[in-house]
């Protein structure tokens, strides 16, 4: 019995041994390489020596001989390096992480099978001996403490230095005590001093460990709570009972504490993911032969453990993508005039709710146009759809599966298996990811996720009698519209069965959530519908409004997952109990978009569906927007190119050249008028007759379309005639029952103005041959 | 020749039986959340004390005609692998011991796609006892 106490305690010490032993060398690492910048800092050297002792000591009690032996040979080199009697160098740094790494495979040993197995540390030892009688480096390193009084302003440079000469004539004494007796320090502020020379390492006190799997069964019991607190509370309002209402409303506070406490238990600061990348960076910088320098900003932001584990691989990904293809080698960075060393920045910081993550380079960035015609290549767009892609469109296809652009295959990254692996992980935990590039200047991939996913604030929507849930994460604004929404000037424009919304200008395409979920809609009241309820989402880039028959009530829900028979429905994000017990669907706002069309699929997920779409001749109906010319022509441009629709008066037309542009948001806007580039004739406008105007967005670059009238939506792609003129007519197709010309917006521009893209490096226009 | 214990239950004019340790509870009829787009056999979903269960609809499983709108059917919530399902029938009957030794194929009274659900009857008294593979019943990619 006692015996098996003893086991018991003794498996407790090793496992205690192997998680502190697992932190302090992640911490080492870290420590390692800022010691390579700062060669000199005691408190680093001090802080590392510490951690490889206390592995040694302990080793030593457990009966570690392999563990103990070598860590005790690092001790020696380290505690040379600490005194200052060594210097460090960047082989001495190499062979300490090699040291690191040993011992972490000892200790993953022991954590595996119990024993260390019979490792050979042989050659790892000699080279540490061999170290140990390296010439004694400039012991000059004895001032640290003087330099951190000095910045502290507790005493003057000039003390120190009449302290360090009476060391240098024989004192023994400390130089902290001997600026004490001189009068020219205060003894706490030596001390003080002292300490954060040591570092801070001592939260021991005052924390202690938890089994994560207490936590998570914490969380649980929480969510559990938190739902029913949601049910008394309803309950409770129904009853007129004040003492039921007190109580459930202090229930309701405490919960919420509660919750917000347990949640708290969980977080961990982000450096716990970030501190391994340290030493990612700086062996993959030696192995690529760069120099890259690593910054870390909001290191200490926190978000929940589950999800820090989920953002792990992937942001490691990322870090090593941005060192072996983002940041170029010395000698490219010297010949494009940037500093030798390159700057990889980790930032993160909380907003809106989300943690935010930032890794930016100032590496060679994404180029487009290697992009696009990779992602032709590869059959993962048409080069016609590429063409009317904006760059920044262009350069979010590393993401789609099986896209890479490593030049050659290294062993560091481009396996093919990347961005999308990548982009899935984050979508995974209801994030999103993004990427922006500035071609020579650099790459800056954000990510943005939740910063819990157990519990999250929902909007309660009603459709069809039944209650939805949508995250708010997705949500961008409510609209409410009296009536039916439609014909009221600016509702709901209801063409030819797509419906639009036309909200402060801008174009919002319109889902009826009854249809897309294949409802029947409610009949409404005989005096039609009091209002219309449009829930605005966002997906990825694009908003789109959602037509509910009820907005209900925003509530914390608790995320369960679907069964198996219901994993297919891309639709549904999970489901939730709602505050009177029943269960509420809870809505993917991205594959809501995607299934009805408004948000492209081009940037979807599946490799598979994406082929098929390509296989099947009949291409998904792309929605045009239709406009007429002063001949009563017809012509039709891709609605997604199309930002906004504007009136403008004659008179804020100006001229620059020979262009015409007007003022718009704080930039100039060039003006095209398609009617007289197309010939079309009619009657000269009204004078006090606004121009309208159709704001088009292409590769970058925006221009005003001014028409004569816009007419219309169609979603319709027919038989096109397809044959180019030099007017950048695509072709004609019957829309609505009339012949409507196809324009290529930026062909035609071209065939007036053939600079007027040259601004900016662009496509090749022979993509669209 | 061996035992076992089999929950049964009525769906239509069948008598199914599962083994008891298949089953977790059984709970009369409980408010369902539809779930549009599902598969038809999808009956919706429950709240089973704070889990979210998908609940499978044996009627149309087994190619039988639908339940009168007034009667309300039982849920009998069977383990599985991925977690909880309840299957929905018609009525709960009692536990029976049922014997290796009254066991056979699949007769050839039972046609139709119910046949991929069921392992074989026994031979009762009064009547059979079709033994419903339960795996197959819960699994919506089998027809």
């Amino acid at each position: 019995m006692d015996q098996m106490d003893q086991m018991d305690e003794m498996d407790e010490i090793v496992g205690e041994f192997l998680v502190e032993s697992h932190e302090n060398l992640d911490q080492l690492d870290s420590d390692l390489v800022a010691l390579e910048q700062d060669p000199g800092s005691r408190a680093l050297l001090g802080s590392v020596f510490r951690t490889i002792h206390t592995i040694k000591g302990t080793s030593g009690f457990l009966g570690y001989t392999a563990l103990e032996s070598v860590t005790h040979v690092g001790e020696n080199l380290l505690s040379l390096l600490r005194d200052g009697q060594l210097a460090l160098t960047p082989p001495i740094t190499s062979t300490l992480l090699e040291l690191v790494d040993a011992v972490r495979l000892l200790l993953a040993s022991i954590e595996a099978t119990g024993s260390e197995g019979t490792p050979d540390h042989g050659p790892l030892v000699a080279r540490l001996t061999a170290l140990l009688t390296a010439d004694p480096a400039d012991p000059a390193d004895g001032q640290r403490i003087g330099e951190v009084l000095v910045e502290a302003g507790s005493t003057r440079p000039d003390d120190v230095a009449l302290a360090v000469l009476e060391q240098q004539v024989g004192d023994p004494r400390p130089l902290g005590e001997i600026l004490v007796e001189h009068g020219s320090a205060a003894a706490p502020d030596v001390a003080d001093a002292l300490e954060a020379q040591a570092g801070k390492r001592g939260a021991a006190d005052s924390s202690i460990r938890v089994d994560v799997d207490l936590l998570d069964s914490l969380m649980r019991l929480v969510g559990e709570l938190v739902l029913t607190r949601n049910q008394i509370v309803q309950h409770a309002g129904d009853v007129a009972d004040q003492d039921l209402l007190r109580a459930s409303q202090r229930l309701n506070l405490i919960a919420s504490e509660l919750q917000e406490g347990v949640m708290k238990t969980r977080m961990q600061p982000i450096d716990h993911v970030w501190s391994k990348l340290t030493r990612v960076v700086r062996d993959l910088g030696l192995a690529c032969g760069k120099q890259v320098r690593l910054e870390m900003e909001g290191r200490d932001t926190e978000l929940d453990r589950t999800i820090l584990e989920a953002v792990k691989d992937p942001l490691t990904h990322l870090v090593r993508n941005a060192v072996d293809h983002g940041i170029e080698s010395a000698d490219a960075r010297r010949r494009a005039g940037k500093s030798e060393q390159g700057v990889l920045l980790l930032r993160a910081f909380h907003a809106g709710g989300q943690v935010n993550i930032e890794i930016v380079d100032d590496g060679a960035g994404i180029d487009p146009q290697r992009v696009g015609a990779k992602a032709v290549e590869r059959g993962l767009v048409s080069a016609d759809e590429l063409s009317r892609m904006s760059e920044r469109e262009i350069v979010q296809l590393i993401f789609l599966p099986g896209f890479s652009t490593a030049a050659a295959v290294t062993n560091v990254s481009g396996r093919g298996v990347g961005m999308d692996v990548v982009k899935t992980n984050i979508e995974q935990i209801g994030g999103t990811v993004d990427v922006q590039s500035v071609v020579g200047g650099g790459s800056t991939f954000r990510i943005k996720i939740p910063l819990t996913l157990a519990i999250i604030p929902a909007l309660t929507v009603r459709c069809a009698g039944d209650r939805y849930a949508i995250p708010q994460v997705a949500l961008v604004e409510l609209v409410r519209l009296e009536g039916d929404g439609e014909g009221t000037g600016k509702g709901i424009e209801h063409l030819s069965g797509v419906p639009v919304l036309r909200l402060r200008g801008s174009l919002l395409p319109l889902v009826r959530l009854d249809a897309e979920l294949g409802v029947p809609p409610v009949a409404p009241s005989a005096d039609g519908p009091r209002a219309t309820f449009i829930v605005v989402l966002q997906a990825e880039e694009r908003q789109f409004g959602l037509v509910v028959d009820e907005v209900l009530d925003t509530e914390e829900i608790v995320v369960k997952p679907l069964g198996p028979q219901l994993k297919k429905l891309a639709v549904y994000a999970g489901a939730t109990i709602l505050g009177d017990g029943r269960v509420a669907l809870i809505l993917d706002a991205l594959a809501l978009g995607q299934q009805s069309g408004v948000v492209h699929a081009s940037r979807g997920r599946a490799l598979a569906e994406r082929l098929a779409e390509l296989a099947e001749p009949p291409r998904p109906a792309e929605p045009l927007l239709v406009v007429g010319l002063a001949d009563g022509r017809r012509l039709a441009v891709p609605l997604a190119m199309v930002t906004r629709l504007e009136e403008f008066d004659v008179g804020a037309v100006e001229r620059v050249g020979s262009r015409q542009v007007v003022q718009y948001r704080d930039e100039i806007l060039p003006l095209f008028d398609l009617s007289s580039y197309l010939g079309a004739i009619g009657e000269q406008p009204e004078p006090g007759v606004p121009l309208q105007v159709v704001v088009y967005s292409e590769q970058g670059r925006s221009v005003g379309l001014v028409v004569e009238r816009i007419l219309d939506i169609a979603e319709q792609v027919l038989t096109t005639r397809s044959d180019l003129d030099e007017h950048g007519l695509l072709g004609s197709a019957v829309v609505q029952d009339r012949i409507t010309e196809l324009l290529d917006v930026r062909q035609a521009i071209l065939g007036v103005d053939p600079y007027f893209y040259d601004e900016r490096p662009l496509l090749g226009s022979g993509a669209r041959a | 020749m061996s035992t076992s214990q089999l929950s049964t239950f009525s769906v239509d004019r069948y008598r199914f039986g599962i083994p008891v340790e298949a089953v977790q509870e059984v709970l009369r009829y409980q408010p369902m959340t539809r779930v549009p787009l599902a598969p038809d056999a999808v009956g919706g979903l429950i709240n089973l004390r704070g889990q979210v269960i998908t609940a499978i609809d044996l009627r149309h499983r087994l190619g039988l005609p639908p339940r009168a709108a007034d009667e309300l059917p039982v849920n009998v919530v069977v383990r599985t692998p991925d977690g909880a399902v309840s299957l929905l029938v018609d009525r709960i009957d009692e536990v029976v011991h049922a014997s290796s030794e009254d066991f056979e194929p699949p007769p050839d009274t039972v046609t139709g796609p119910s046949r991929e659900l069921v392992l074989g009857a026994y031979k009762l008294p009064g009547h059979l006892l079709l033994a419903l593979d339960v795996p197959r019943a819960v699994d919506l990619a089998l027809a």
